[in-house]
C-alpha cells in the first residue's frame, strides 16, 4: 500500500508503447529466470487491468488531453531495448494508496464481508490435499476460530521483515508463507530478494524509483554523477539490482557520503520546487520527516534497502498454488490460491521491474477470482473438515500460554534481521551463507525456550509478534538455504565466489520444503503463450 | 526520557489509569512510535498500541500524543514536552491501552457511499480527466482514515452516532468533486440532514490535526455551499 511510483502498463499515452516491449523488459529485468508464459500473460493484460481500475475510480493523475499520466522507470525501454519508455501509469506519487482505497471502496460496494483484525495461522488441509480453509485468532478477544471455506486465497504480502534494514511494514511478516510451509508446501526462489536502491538510510522508509524518472540522478561524495559508469545507456534509470550493486561499490570504494560513507545522494531539485511538490509531493513529506532535507533544496541521502520478495508461494497463471506432489513436478492444490508478493508466478524471477508489482497483483488477482469461481462450480459439495483441523493452531496458541522466564522475542527478531542483514545482502558468499546458517540455527533453538509475560487475552500485540517470528524465522531459513544452494549471479541475487551467470546450470527455479531444509528444482517455463522466446542473452543496461 | 501513557485491559479488572514509564532514549531523529516500540520491547510488552507502515500512510496509530491527535509514527519526539502523555484516540471506546474501536467511524465511512458511481457502459479505454478536473481530488484522496480529524471534533463527541465527522464527510466530497461520479444528487440527498453534515460547525479542528495537511473543513463548505445552489 505504500508503493508510491505507479503500476507498469504499455498504455502507450506518452510515448509509443507495446505489451511486447514491455515483456521484452520484464524478462531482460528478470535476469530470464522469469517464467515467459506468465510474463507474457501479466503485459499483454495490463492495459485492460489499469483501465478497470480507472473505472473503479482510481484517481490517476492526467495528461493534459485527460489520458492516465504515465513517467518513465527503471529497465523500460522502446522497440526491445532501445530509447526509454515512459510506462508506469501514476496517481502522483501515491498510487500505491489509491490502489489500495480504490479497493477498499469497490468492496465496500459490494458489500464484501470483512473478518478486520482476525489473524489467520495456519491452513487446514485434509489427507486429499484439498485446502479447506484456515484456522485463525480474533485478535480483539483472543478467540480461536475455524473458516471452513471450498477457497482460500493467500494475499498475505511479502517477508521482508526478515532484513534489518527494510522498507517493509511491520505487519510484513509473511505470514501466508509460513502457513504454506507448515502445510507441507514449497517455496519458490526464496533467495531473490530484492534491495531498493533508495531507501532512507536506518528508517529504512522508501524514496520511489519515480524521483529518478523524473529526472533526479545518484551522486557520490565527490559529488560525481556515477551511475553513466556502471550503466552507460540506462544511467540511473538501469534495473534496480543493477543500481543498488553501484551504489553498494562506491560506498565500499570509500566514496560514500556522511561521516560513516555508507549512504550516496540523491539529487532532484534540480526539475523544481512545483514539479517536485506536484509529482512527489508523497516523498517531499517522507523525506522531510525522515531524513530532515527538504528535497527542493537539497540531495536525499539513500542507500539499497530490502524492499521485495521475488520469490514466494509458487502459483500458475490462474493464481492457484501448485506443488511437486504426487503426480509429477508441478499440480495445483486444490482449492487454495495465492497472488501478490506472497505469491511467485513467477513474473519477476531474479528482480523485479518497478511498476511491475502492483501490476502483478491485480492481474494475477484477477485470474485468480475468475478460476475460484470456476474452482467452485465445480466443487459445490464442502468436504469434510478432518477431525484434526485445529490441531496446528491449537498447539501454536497453547505454546505461548506458557509461564514466563525465558529469552524474549524482540530480541530473537532482532538477531535474525541481524544475521539476515550481514550474511545474506546485496553481496554474497559461501563462508557467509553457512556461517548465517549456524546463528540461524541457535536463534531457532533458543526460540524454543522464548516466552511472552503477557497473557491476557484482549489484543494480546506480544503474542501476535510472536506468532509473527513463527512465519519470519522459516523464511529466513528458506532465504540462507536458497541462497547458498544457488552457485551463480543473477538479477538481486549476487555471489561474490560465482560472479557470473550460469545458464547451464541455473536455468531453474529452486524450491524449498521445510522438512530436512529439502530443494528441489523446476524447469524456467522459456516457452511464451504465443510469441517467440526471448533467449537469455548477456544483460546490460 | 518520561512518558505517561494511558492503560486499560479489561481482563485485569483494573481500572484504566495513567502509567509512568522512564527510559534511556536519544529523541533524535527519532519519533513518538519509536519510543513506544522501545518501551514495549525493553519495559513492558503489555503495552498494546497499533502499528504498521511507520511512514504515515497505513494510518493505524493515530493517537492522542500530549493532547493533540496525531500519527505517533511521523511525530517527531524533539520538542514534545516531558512527561510525553499518550492517550487513545478520543470518544471513541477503548479495546485496550491505546486501541480503539474503530467500529462507528468506518460505519459513518461506509454511509457516504465511497466508491465511484458511473452507470455508463464503460469505455474501452479510460474515461478522460481533464488535469485541471483531477486537480479537485487533490486535497480529498490522500486521506488515510486515521481518525484524528473525527476524534478531534466537538460536534462528533457531542453526537457519535448521528454526525458523519470530517473524514467521512471529506471522503463523501472526494466523490461529488469527481468529474467521473454520476451520483452527486444521491450524495446530497443523503448529507441534506441536520445531523450528518450540518453538526459541523467550522470549528476547525480536524483541519489543525490532520496528518496529511488536509481541510475537511473546507470540504464541507463547498457541499454545504452545492446545497444551497441546489436549492435556489
Amino acid at each position: 500500500m505504500s508503493a508510491q511510483g505507479g503500476i507498469t502498463a504499455a498504455l502507450g499515452n506518452v510515448s509509443e508503447d507495446d505489451w511486447h516491449w514491455h515483456m521484452y523488459d520484464t524478462v531482460k529485468g528478470s535476469d530470464y529466470l522469469g517464467d515467459q508464459d506468465a510474463i507474457e500473460f501479466m503485459c499483454r493484460n495490463a492495459p485492460s487491468a489499469v483501465y478497470e481500475l480507472e473505472h473503479m475510480g482510481l484517481p490517476f493523475s492526467r495528461l493534459d488531453n485527460g489520458k492516465i499520466y504515465q513517467r518513465p522507470f527503471g529497465g523500460q525501454s522502446q522497440n526491445f531495448g532501445g530509447e526509454q519508455a515512459v510506462r508506469t501509469c501514476a496517481a502522483a506519487d501515491r498510487t500505491g494508496h489509491a490502489l489500495l482505497h480504490t479497493l477498499y471502496q469497490r468492496n465496500i460496494a459490494a458489500r464484501t464481508q470483512f473478518f478486520d483484525e482476525f489473524y489467520a495461522l495456519d491452513l487446514i488441509r485434509d489427507q486429499d490435499g484439498y485446502v479447506l480453509g484456515v484456522s485463525a485468532m480474533e485478535i480483539e478477544t483472543g478467540r480461536p476460530w475455524l473458516f471452513e471455506s471450498r477457497v482460500t486465497l493467500l494475499a498475505t504480502g511479502g517477508g521482508a521483515r526478515i532484513f534489518r534494514h527494510s522498507t517493509n511494514a511491520h505487519i510484513n511478516s509473511g505470514d501466508g508463507l509460513g502457513m504454506a510451509l507448515r502445510a507441507g508446501l514449497p517455496l519458490e526462489d526464496m533467495e531473490f530478494w530484492q534491495f531498493h536502491p533508495t531507501g532512507i538510510p536506518e528508517i529504512g522508509s522508501l524514496i520511489t524509483e519515480g524521483v529518478r524518472g523524473e529526472g533526479g540522478y545518484l551522486l557520490n561524495k565527490d559529488n560525481e554523477r556515477f551511475m553513466p559508469r556502471y550503466a552507460p545507456h540506462a544511467q540511473d534509470l538501469a534495473s534496480r539490482d543493477v543500481v543498488s550493486r553501484a551504489i553498494a561499490q562506491e560506498i565500499l570504494a570509500g566514496r560514500g557520503c556522511g561521516p560513516h560513507g555508507d549512504f550516496v545522494y540523491l539529487k532532484v531539485d534540480h526539475i523544481g520546487a512545483d514539479t517536485i511538490k506536484e509529482r512527489l509531493p508523497g516523498i517531499r513529506e517522507l523525506s522531510m520527516q525522515f531524513a530532515g532535507v527538504d528535497p527542493c533544496e537539497a540531495p536525499i541521502p539513500v542507500t539499497p534497502t530490502a524492499h521485495y520478495m521475488m520469490g514466494g508461494i509458487p502459483t500458475n497463471l490462474h493464481g492457484q498454488v501448485v506443488a511437486p506432489e504426487r503426480y509429477g513436478p508441478e499440480e495445483g492444490v486444490p482449492g487454495l490460491y495465492a497472488v501478490g508478493e506472497c505469491a511467485c508466478v513467477s513474473v519477476h524471477g531474479a528482480n523485479r521491474l518497478g511498476g511491475n508489482s502492483l501490476l502483478d497483483l491485480v492481474v494475477f488477482g484477477r485470474a485468480a477470482g475468475n478460476h475460484a469461481i470456476e474452482y467452485l462450480r465445480d466443487n459445490p459439495i464442502p468436504r469434510k473438515l478432518p477431525a484434526d483441523a485445529s490441531d496446528l493452531a491449537a498447539g501454536r496458541l497453547a505454546r505461548w500460554d506458557r509461564p514466563t522466564g525465558g529469552e524474549r522475542v524482540p530480541a530473537l527478531r532482532a538477531e535474525m534481521q541481524r544475521i539476515l542483514q550481514e550474511h545474506c545482502g546485496v553481496y554474497r558468499r559461501e563462508d557467509l551463507l553457512k556461517a548465517g546458517i549456524e546463528k540461524l540455527n541457535g536463534v531457532e533453538a533458543r526460540l524454543a525456550d522464548a516466552v511472552i509475560d503477557d497473557h491476557s487475552q484482549v489484543f494480546n500485540t506480544a503474542r501476535l509478534e510472536a506468532l509473527e517470528l513463527e512465519n519470519l524465522l522459516p523464511i529466513a531459513r528458506a532465504t540462507l538455504v536458497s541462497a547458498l544452494a544457488r552457485t551463480e549471479s543473477r538479477g538481486a541475487h549476487s555471489r561474490e565466489d560465482y560472479p557470473d551467470r550460469d545458464d547451464d546450470h541455473w536455468l531453474r527455479h529452486t524450491l524449498y520444503s521445510l522438512a530436512n531444509d529439502q530443494l528441489d528444482y523446476k524447469p524456467v517455463r522459456l516457452k511464451p503463450l504465443t510469441v517467440e522466446t526471448f533467449q537469455p542473452k548477456a544483460r546490460t543496461y | 526520557m518520561r512518558f505517561s501513557i494511558y492503560r486499560y485491559d479489561p481482563e485485569s479488572g483494573a481500572k484504566p489509569h495513567m502509567q509512568d514509564y522512564e527510559i534511556e532514549f536519544d529523541p533524535s531523529g527519532k519519533k513518538v512510535l519509536d519510543a513506544l516500540i522501545a518501551i514495549k520491547e525493553q519495559l513492558d510488552e503489555s503495552l498494546a498500541f497499533r502499528r504498521s507502515c511507520r511512514e504515515g500512510v497505513c494510518g493505524s496509530d493515530g493517537l492522542n500524543i500530549n493532547g493533540v491527535n496525531r500519527l505517533a509514527c511521523v511525530t517527531a519526539l524533539e520538542g514534545l514536552k516531558e512527561p510525553i502523555c499518550i492517550r487513545p484516540l478520543p470518544r471513541l471506546a477503548v479495546i485496550r491501552d491505546l486501541i480503539v474501536d474503530m467500529g462507528q467511524f468506518f460505519q459513518h465511512y461506509r454511509a457516504v457511499k465511497p466508491y465511484l458511481v458511473n452507470l455508463e457502459p464503460e469505455p474501452e479505454n479510460e474515461r478522460l480527466q481533464a488535469p485541471e478536473e483531477r486537480a479537485e481530488l487533490d486535497g480529498l484522496y490522500e486521506c488515510i482514515l486515521c481518525g484524528c480529524c473525527t476524534t478531534a471534533c466537538p460536534s462528533f463527541w457531542w453526537n457519535p452516532d448521528k454526525f458523519l465527522g470530517p473524514a467521512a464527510l471529506l471522503q463523501a466530497y472526494r466523490f461529488i468533486a469527481d468529474s467521473r461520479d454520476q451520483a452527486t444528487d444521491e450524495r446530497l440527498d443523503y448529507l441534506e440532514d441536520p445531523y450528518r453534515l450540518f453538526r459541523c460547525h467550522g470549528i476547525m479542528s480536524c483541519v489543525e490535526v490532520c496528518p496529511k495537511g488536509l481541510n475537511p473543513t473546507a470540504a464541507i463548505g463547498r457541499i454545504k455551499a452545492l446545497l444551497v445552489k441546489r436549492a435556489l
